[in-house]
């Protein structure tokens, strides 16, 4: 996996482009009937619109000029039929392609989603959210483009273009060569203006992200602007990006106010060369007057597809870019995988080892030595130390977010590399200091996707006193967790996932104390549920309070990756050493927590 | 339609320009004009083919036909560079009122609404009004030009003719008016759904560790394609609208040709109209197909432009709130006394300071210490009116903050907030934030950054002053970016210096030699400290501790390390923290 592969401007290699194409077409593979089906309605489609302008010459060469009205209702008729056809099978067409696009879409975003879901944790400890969240979003309409806009409409604006040019070949194949003689000018004209308009486009785009940037920065940072009395000179430089803005504009206008009168210039210089030429066949008597009308109803009918045809080539190199990208994700290997032949526990004890373990974010920068401890079942230790001492890579070891670099992490014996994730992961439950809570409802926050009765939910926060504020809520255990939770308080939040962690019911707890101070009645309740929720399982506890600390069996004093003391609280405070200090810094308050005046100020 | 209350505030912007757009319609009444003759010498043409004609008289048509056509080209031409020219200025003089009205709102104003919805005002709404300028009046004079041109010639043919033809062209109308409000609806229904997908995404990969620590993949994943389902349902429901808009528009303009052509045939078989004048009405009933489309559409845009416009609308209403007095007080040059007079300051209802006194001599350097939350950041934003204060209860100098002009007071204080912000300039510019552009400024920027230690580690950079802050700060570390806001500052040389828990993220030694370069300007300035570190405050003149909005203790470092309160506490806690740190 390599970060550099992520970078939102890759330039993409055209010889990646037919690997890319192939590779994008495996995901047509299950639709190749509607596909077809669009493929087959778009064909009909574009005879369909050769209806008109032939029933035209008809009528007027068989029926008008001879002055005989009897055949018009059935050549009407024939007309509003063939209408009526085309809206069915061009309604047709749109919604078979939009929806198969779409479901196309739909199974790619299902696949980056699901390896998501399999990527170990450091991966996204490396790739920011929000480019990760591109891929599943943007990147996949511009895939769906490819689809939708791109191959088969190509095909259907390539039968309009040659059915048209075709019926003319038939009508009166000379004519039809004066008239195919503007065809080129067209491309030429269309050419031009794709060129010259995608020029000034971008530059409009550079610059509308250069207002949204400094409008952005400056609405942010609005009260520096005006301590600095910058607001003159600010309105200004804005002044100046906004007319930057407002050129590349009109010089965008001037490509399409050449554009539309050069088309319809081209129009009337097809219809005048039908007149001049056509009109001379026909006093030649080599035409019809019919034929003749048809010619100038059909050239109108060709810029269409010609300018469409010159706008597929960038809505491809859109889609290319993107499925680029999205097949680099897809083909990023996890780093953390389930063995081959995992080990399945009969029963989970819940003994934990750390062997010798090393283990570091960087190589060559280790940030845990020659970790070694064993917690036996239902004993629990306590992990202590400042920032950075390396607390929080062993419970990452432990839950296999991360692996180690050297030694082994096991649980009853076995190596967790060993194990087979899902029993692993069912194993232990996680506590986090910050508790993060999905949408969805309170009870299905405690519940998450498992399988566990309302009973036990219910049952779960009675016991970590979470019951009694979530029945006051509004909607008791079905209300909706708006906002990552914004409604409800730190230490509501911190007895939810208390719950949580007991409905799961765990034989290993992790648990990583909230260092924030919550009001001394929650602070209670909050002691008292933590004793619930050790009793009779094997814990390990990144501790920040001093009453967990003293009923825990062993404490550890980390520092700078390494085990510095361990013993009991009694034991350590005895030994005077970085435990003593550590504890006078950080627990020592909490003991007089009665006394109001011994709040500890919030430390970062 | 309701009658456009908001966009009527525009009509001051269009007077402006009321020559270049009588200039743009006339240039598209020719336009129509024209573009209406052509199929008249297609009648003619087709006619005379009927009776016999000489070649002579072909290339007159055609050339007729070639001549009109480069004319109404020209006149389209300008047209367009006129008309929509002139709504891009339009949008330009626009934006700059509204980034002009961003710059006189006070910063609770900021704190209050979220910067993305100001952003999508300024840009997507502002958007919606051009198209009202622009495209919208353009397409609603062209097509009534046309509409009426078109039905003047159709008339002269046919009048019972041009009525039947009509009907089905009134329904397109209809259709795209209809259609185009509930496709907007429903493309709205499907953006707020994938926000929605992008919201499972986002909640899933931030909190990927619970969801692998509880092994919740598979729900997630079900509860992914939950979303996802909705997702395709609504776009069903989309595609369904739009893909019966477009056919349904060729159905319709369809059969009025097929009506053209059967009654119209009939008419040229009983004489009632020429084949010429058949074939010249099929070619006007074409040239209205556009216009009734248009029509349909520039109804949605201007129901659109008149939203956006009252959202516009309710940024320029928003009051300066803090503004210049009528008549400032007539101080040039501030000292630097301040004092603090039984302030009592609230923020939306919430107390958060209460009954303050404190008197700061110009020159001294008073430290303000205290619990996250106890209202230190509040108290010295006061100062220079980055909030207000009720009257008389912040003093500079003698005078009532609110007396002094704002350009004097901001003039007279270097603030240095607590969250840095830079601007994506180079660091020279964002240490000369404050300075005009003359002389003196080079000199300024380098003696500043001298002072705040960012000299020597702007010496490192390749680009030295000149290296380019990405946005918001990306390539300077935390303690550089301070010390670029502490430069800039001091760049100003202001007689009151406040700084607000500016050196949290400089390490120990920096800001030793950061206070130590600090000592001789703070000598002759007022200086406010606000920190957690005894050591950046411990040789104040005073030290004042705030809790929960009030003064509970103020005195000198040894005086109040003697009382043994919160500061002796915080002290000790230090001593301890510095301890830890050496050892190995």
């Amino acid at each position: 996996m390599s970060k550099a592969g992520f970078h939102e401007d890759d330039p993409v290699d055209k010889s990646y482009d037919r690997t890319l194409l192939r590779r994008l077409l495996v995901y047509l593979r299950p639709y190749w009937a509607p596909v077809l089906a669009s493929f087959l309605l778009i064909v009909a489609m574009a005879g369909l619109d050769l209806v008109g302008p032939y029933l035209t010459k008809i009528a007027i060469d068989r029926y008008i000029r001879q002055g005989n009205a009897s055949g018009l209702d059935t050549i009407a008729l024939l007309y509003l039929g063939s209408l009526l056809l085309a809206f069915v099978v061009r309604f047709g067409q749109v919604f078979i392609l939009q929806m198969t696009g779409q479901k196309v879409m739909m199974d790619l975003r299902r696949e980056i989603y699901a390896h998501l879901q399999r990527l170990h944790v450091g991966f996204f400890d490396q790739n920011p959210v929000g480019r990760l969240m591109t891929r599943v979003t943007t990147d996949v309409d511009a895939v769906n483009e490819l689809f939708t806009s791109g191959v088969v409409t190509v095909f259907g604006d390539l039968f309009t273009l040659f059915g048209i040019m075709g019926v003319m070949v038939a009508m009166n194949w000379k004519l039809a060569l004066v008239t195919f003689s503007v065809i080129p000018l067209f491309f030429v004209v269309t050419n031009w203006f794709r060129a010259g308009s995608r020029a000034t486009f971008r530059e409009v785009r550079k610059w509308v992200a250069r207002i949204n940037a400094f409008l952005q920065e400056n609405i942010t940072g609005m009260p520096v602007v005006q301590l600095f009395r910058r607001e003159e000179r600010n309105r200004e430089a804005f002044a100046a990006i906004n007319r930057q803005h407002t050129d590349a504009n009109l010089a965008q206008i001037f490509y399409y106010a050449v554009f539309y009168p050069a088309i319809e210039l081209l129009a009337a210089l097809a219809t005048a060369l039908i007149i001049l030429y056509g009109g001379w066949r026909v006093i030649a008597g080599t035409l019809t007057l019919g034929a003749l009308v048809a010619f100038i109803q059909y050239s109108e009918r060709f810029w269409r597809p010609i300018s469409d045809l010159s706008e597929k080539f960038n809505i491809l190199q859109a889609a290319m870019a993107s499925s680029e990208r999205i097949f680099t994700l897809l083909d990023t290997e996890p780093k953390v995988v389930s063995p081959d032949e995992p080990v399945h526990l009969e029963t989970v004890r819940g003994r934990v080892g750390f062997e010798n373990v090393t283990f570091g974010y960087q190589p060559g920068t280790p940030v845990l030595q020659d970790i070694d401890f064993t917690v036996e079942p239902g004993k629990s230790v306590a992990l202590v130390g400042a920032t950075g001492a390396g607390k929080t890579s062993i419970i990452s070891l432990l839950t296999r977010f991360y692996d180690v670099d050297q030694g082994r992490v096991t649980l009853d014996g076995v190596d967790v590399r060993a194990l087979d994730p899902a029993q692993l992961r069912s194993s232990l439950a996680l506590v986090l200091q910050d508790v993060h809570l999905f949408s969805g409802t309170i009870a299905s926050n405690i519940r998450l996707g498992s399988a566990i009765p309302d009973e036990r939910v219910k049952e779960a926060a009675r016991a970590v006193h979470a019951h009694r504020f979530i029945e006051a809520l509004p909607g008791g255990y079905a209300t909706e967790v708006r906002e990552r939770g914004a409604t409800l308080s730190v230490g509501q939040k911190q007895l939810l996932s208390f719950a949580r962690a007991l409905a799961h019911d765990p034989r290993v707890l992790i648990l990583d104390e909230a260092t924030s101070s919550v009001d001394t009645e929650t602070e209670g309740l909050i002691q008292d549920a933590l004793r619930v929720l050790l009793q009779g399982r094997t814990a390990i506890v990144i501790a920040h309070r001093l009453s967990t600390i003293q009923h825990v069996d062993e404490i550890l004093v980390l520092h700078k990756g390494r085990v510095r003391e361990r013993g009991t609280h009694q034991e350590l405070l005895a030994q005077r050493g970085l435990y003593w200090r550590l504890y006078q810094l950080q627990y020592k308050d909490q003991e007089l927590r009665d006394a109001p005046e011994a709040e500890a100020p919030a430390r970062a | 339609m309701k009658p456009p209350r908001h966009l009527r505030r525009l009509l001051p912007y269009v007077a402006r320009h009321r020559r270049g757009l009588a200039w743009g319609m006339v240039c598209l009444l020719v336009r129509t004009a024209l573009s209406i003759a052509s199929p008249w010498v297609l009648r003619h043409a087709i006619d005379d083919l009927t009776t016999g004609v000489t070649h002579e008289k072909l290339w007159l048509y055609a050339g007729l036909i070639m001549g009109i056509v480069v004319l109404e080209a020209l006149f389209l031409y300008v047209m367009r560079q006129v008309l929509i020219g002139i709504s891009r200025e339009l949008e330009f003089e626009l934006r700059n009122d509204l980034y002009a009205h961003f710059t006189s709102l006070p910063a609770r104003y900021y704190q209050a609404h979220r910067t993305g919805d100001l952003m999508s005002r300024a840009t997507n709404d502002l958007s919606a009004v051009r198209m009202v300028l622009g495209p919208g009046i353009m397409y609603t004079a062209s097509t009534l030009a046309t509409f009426v041109g078109t039905i003047v010639f159709m008339l002269r043919i046919s009048p019972r003719l041009l009525l039947l033809s009509l009907v089905p062209l009134v329904f397109v109308s209809f259709l795209v008016r209809y259609f185009g409000r509930r496709i907007h609806d429903r493309f709205e229904s499907v953006q707020a759904q994938l926000s929605e997908i992008s919201a499972v995404v986002q909640e899933n990969l931030s909190g990927a560790r619970v969801v692998r620590a509880y092994a919740q993949e598979p729900y997630e994943m079900a509860r992914f394609q939950a979303a996802n389902e909705e997702y395709l349902r609504r776009n069903r429901q989309l595609i369904r609208m739009y893909g019966s808009l477009y056919p349904g528009i060729q159905l319709l303009m369809g059969s009025g040709a097929v009506l053209v052509l059967w009654l119209g045939g009939r008419m040229v078989v009983a004489g009632t109209i020429t084949i010429g004048e058949f074939v010249a009405f099929g070619a006007y009933l074409t040239m209205l197909h556009w216009p009734m489309i248009a029509l349909g559409w520039v109804v949605n845009i201007f129901e659109r432009g008149e939203a956006s416009m009252g959202r516009i609308a309710e940024i320029l209403a928003a009051p300066a709130e803090i503004a210049d007095p009528a008549s400032p007080a007539p101080v040039t040059k501030v000292r630097g006394d301040v004092e603090l007079s039984h302030l009592t300051f609230a923020y939306d209802g919430k107390p958060v300071l209460h009954d303050i006194d404190l008197k700061v001599p110009a020159g001294s350097t008073v430290a303000i210490v205290g619990p996250t939350g106890s209202g230190k950041s509040t108290l010295v934003g006061l100062i220079p009116r980055l909030f207000e204060a009720p009257p008389g209860t912040v003093l500079v100098d003698g005078h009532d903050v609110r007396d002094l002009s704002l350009g004097t007071l901001r003039g007279a204080v270097g603030y240095v907030p607590q969250e840095t912000f830079l601007f994506s300039e180079t660091v020279g510019e964002n240490v000369a934030f404050g300075l005009k552009p003359d002389a003196a400024r080079e000199e300024r920027v380098r003696w500043a950054s001298g002072v705040s230690q960012l000299g020597k580690d702007v010496a490192d950079f390749p680009k030295g002053f000149e290296t380019f802050v990405g946005e918001r700060g990306i390539t300077l570390s935390g303690g550089q970016k301070q010390r670029t806001a502490l430069a800039r500052a001091l760049a100003i040389d202001p007689p009151i210096l406040i700084l607000d828990d500016a050196l949290a993220s400089v390490d120990t030694q920096t800001e030793e030699d950061i206070l130590r370069g600090l000592r001789g300007v703070m000598a002759t300035r007022t200086t406010f400290l606000v920190s957690h570190r005894v050591s950046t405050v411990r040789d104040a003149d005073l030290i004042v501790v705030l809790k929960e909005g009030r003064i509970v203790e103020r005195g000198t470092h040894d005086e109040l390390v003697a009382r043994g309160g919160f500061y002796a506490d915080l002290y000790r806690r230090q001593l301890l923290e510095d301890e830890m740190e050496k050892t190995a």
